[in-house]
């Protein structure tokens, strides 16, 4: 329900400044995804924008209001703790009722609203347990229920699904992108360190890197078109391949990057590139061959179903016409991709 | 010269006073470590021979924690020179050493002014003492380690030092001969340990279950009341029993700080039993004094240990 905007935003713990200029606008309704490597300050900037810590300089703003002073819980927000962060002494019920009694909800109110978040997250039969006496899987949906609850207008997520295991990260993640679906004029801030999340999760990404916004757009857009050289490697998974050296330099550029889905094996005539199979990575659907090809680091390609290429054999890499991307000596984009030879 | 010489000797001393100590405790605390390793099971000769040890420690720890109080149960049943025969059993069964401290008019008093004086003692530190750990556990601000060490520091000092101090206090804030006088004085010498104990407590909360409550709109007042209170109980309930038993127990600013027999707590109320004659001490009376005044505490112990729920916050963070 609100429109948040972000306006040279500054953190300093005392002398660190951790968050050095952020600019950002989160559209009302949006699925927003922080990403970034460890330390980059996502949390800190989700609990700028919760009103857990104060602002060193900067604005922010929620529908044009500006919010730097008001305090979090007037704020209109919810939180999810990667720790879940119950109220361990208090039921499910007590603890998802416990702000609205705060608030000085009235009982029938508070009650038709703990049981209808409870239905939605299908937790209704957990009500007068104890968190202790549920699953992880079952507090993490008491603690999004409890966010539901308060009825927020924006709703922010700081590594939700971290402490659970593989399956129920799925599931649970399924069940975020409903309730996305579900309350569409809650604008939702998310943050993670899953590309899978980020990418199935979003409406937009912002990837942050050392207390800065690095780019800022749509999953496909940050894939197809990184605006440098940070988003290129930090996005997708395997990492995008960098070329540096003589082959960069053939292509007019000082890095060149190439996503592992986007080279092929072909035979020796069609090669643009060659080297030996070092290492292979067989998940199934998809396999990983890492090829030795003289550079610092192996190129990974990636060949979907089953390929029988022996260790140490010598292939022949071709890749995709367009599909290139080309770095400057400063790490930006050089536009127009060049159709590969 | 002669001061190195003297210097060198107590080292020396120290050195052995500490292999002695570690030398007797060390068979014992292998014993009982040995002990809960090999656990219940266990049946083979070595393991039997440990369990043995372990009772045996458990024992000896018993007997020198519990003989005094039970010498002084034995004795307050005994009258005229029976109390002064040396008996490890119960030889008569005489209540007439209680009977006679009942009867006396100000140790009935002194009970209920030790009541009154430990009881809002207990209250005041808990008080005082949660707001201080919240604000030094959870807020920043500069000098705050510093500040944790003077209070430390503070408890530290011995009592006589701080008496003559308190005392000029207490007279100028007019409270001289009132039971006020010690409930401040107990409060200021219960505070650090409260103080320190609550604050590490308080700093092992998760503090994300705070900052939930903060997004719930909780204020501080809340946060301690609703919040932390409830998962700090354990800790509430044995500092506020060690603050309870400390000011029930003080002698020295009690005999200071008050004159008038009405206004005497119970310690100092027993040291100054008269017998028949001057020279005589009520021995009688004193111990069975001691052991009406000792079982209160024993029972409040027993009622709040079963109180102690421990793992209290478990699930409410992550594991
Ligand atoms: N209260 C604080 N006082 C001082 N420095 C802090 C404080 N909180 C965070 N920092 C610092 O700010 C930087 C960013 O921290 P932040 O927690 O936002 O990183 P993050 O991107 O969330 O990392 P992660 O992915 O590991 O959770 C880190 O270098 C951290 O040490
Ligand atoms: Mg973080």
């Amino acid at each position: 329900m609100a429109n948040i905007q972000l306006r040279n935003v500054v953190k300093a713990f005392g002398a660190a400044k951790v968050i050095k200029g952020v600019d950002l606008e989160i559209r009302r309704g949006e699925f927003m995804v922080f990403v970034g490597p460890s330390g980059c300050g996502k949390s800190t900037l989700l609990r700028l924008i919760a009103g857990l810590e104060t602002i060193t300089s900067g604005d922010l703003l929620f529908d044009g209001e500006r919010m730097n002073s008001v305090l979090p819980s007037k704020r209109g927000i919810a939180m999810v703790f990667q720790s879940y962060a119950l109220y361990p002494h208090m039921t499910v019920y007590e603890n998802m009722a416990f702000g609205m009694k705060l608030a000085g909800a009235s009982k029938e109110e508070l009650d038709a609203r703990v049981r209808r978040a409870a239905r939605m997250l299908q937790i209704d039969h957990l009500l007068e347990r104890l968190p202790r006496q549920l699953s992880g899987g079952q507090r993490q949906r008491v603690a999004i229920g409890r966010a539901i609850t308060r009825d927020p207008r924006v709703f922010l997520f700081d590594e939700p699904l971290s402490n659970l295991d593989a399956a129920l990260r799925v599931a649970t993640r399924l069940e975020i992108a409903k309730l996305h679906h579900e309350m569409r004029d809650v604008t939702m801030i998310y943050v993670t360190h899953d590309q899978v999340e980020a990418m199935t999760l979003a409406d937009r990404i912002c990837v942050l890197r050392d207390g800065r916004v690095e780019q800022v757009g749509t999953p496909a857009e940050l894939y197809d078109h990184p605006a440098n050289l940070f988003v290129a490697g930090f996005i997708g998974s395997p990492r995008m391949n960098f070329i540096e050296g003589p082959i960069a330099a053939e292509h007019g550029c000082a890095t060149l990057g190439v996503r592992s889905e986007h080279l092929d094996l072909v035979s020796e005539e069609e090669g643009t590139w060659t080297g030996r199979v070092v290492h292979a990575e067989d998940l199934g659907s998809d396999n990983y061959l890492f090829v030795d090809m003289g550079l610092s680091e192996p190129v990974i390609v990636r060949q979907p179903g089953k390929v029988a290429v022996a260790m140490g054999e010598q292939v022949w890499l071709r890749p995709q016409p367009g599909r290139l991307h080309r770095f400057d000596g400063n790490g930006q984009p050089i536009p127009v991709p060049m159709a590969a030879e | 010269m002669e001061t190195l010489t003297f210097l060198l000797w107590q080292l020396v001393r120290f050195a052995i006073f500490l292999a002695v100590a570690l030398a007797v405790t060390f068979p014992f605390l292998y014993a009982v470590l040995a002990a809960g390793e090999r656990g219940e099971e266990d049946r083979s000769p070595a393991g039997l021979f440990w369990r043995g040890m372990f009772w045996l420690v458990v024992g000896l720890i018993v007997l020198v924690a519990v003989f005094p109080f039970y010498y002084a149960i034995l004795s307050s049943l005994e009258t005229g020179t029976a109390l002064f025969r040396v008996n490890y059993l119960p030889e008569s069964f005489n209540l007439a050493n209680y009977r006679d401290v009942l009867t006396r008019p100000a140790f009935v008093r002194a009970v209920g002014n030790s009541v009154f004086v430990a009881t809002i003692t207990v209250i005041a530190a808990l008080i005082l003492a949660v707001t201080a750990s919240y604000a030094l556990a959870r807020v920043r601000f500069r000098g705050r380690g510093l500040l944790l060490m003077t209070i430390l520091a503070v408890s530290m000092f011995p009592q006589i030092a701080v008496l003559s101090g308190l005392y000029e206090l207490i007279n100028w804030l007019g409270l001289y001969n009132t039971p006020w006088s010690l409930i401040l004085s107990y409060t200021i010498f219960t505070l650090p340990f409260t103080v320190w104990v609550l604050t590490t407590f308080m700093r092992d909360l998760p503090i994300e279950i705070e900052e939930a409550a903060i997004m719930d709109g909780a204020s501080p007042w809340i946060i301690i009341t609703r919040v932390f209170m409830p998962l700090l109980w354990p800790a509430l309930v044995t500092t506020g029993l060690l603050a309870f038993i400390g000011a029930w127990n003080e002698f020295l600013f009690a005999l200071t700080f008050t004159i008038s027999e009405n206004q005497r707590t119970v310690p100092v109320a027993i040291a100054i039993f008269t017998g028949a004659s001057v020279q005589e001490i009520p021995w009688g009376p004193i111990m069975a004094a001691s052991v009406l005044v000792t079982v209160p505490l024993i029972v409040l112990v027993l009622v709040f240990q079963r109180k102690i729920v421990a793992g209290l916050t478990a699930g409410g963070v992550k594991g």
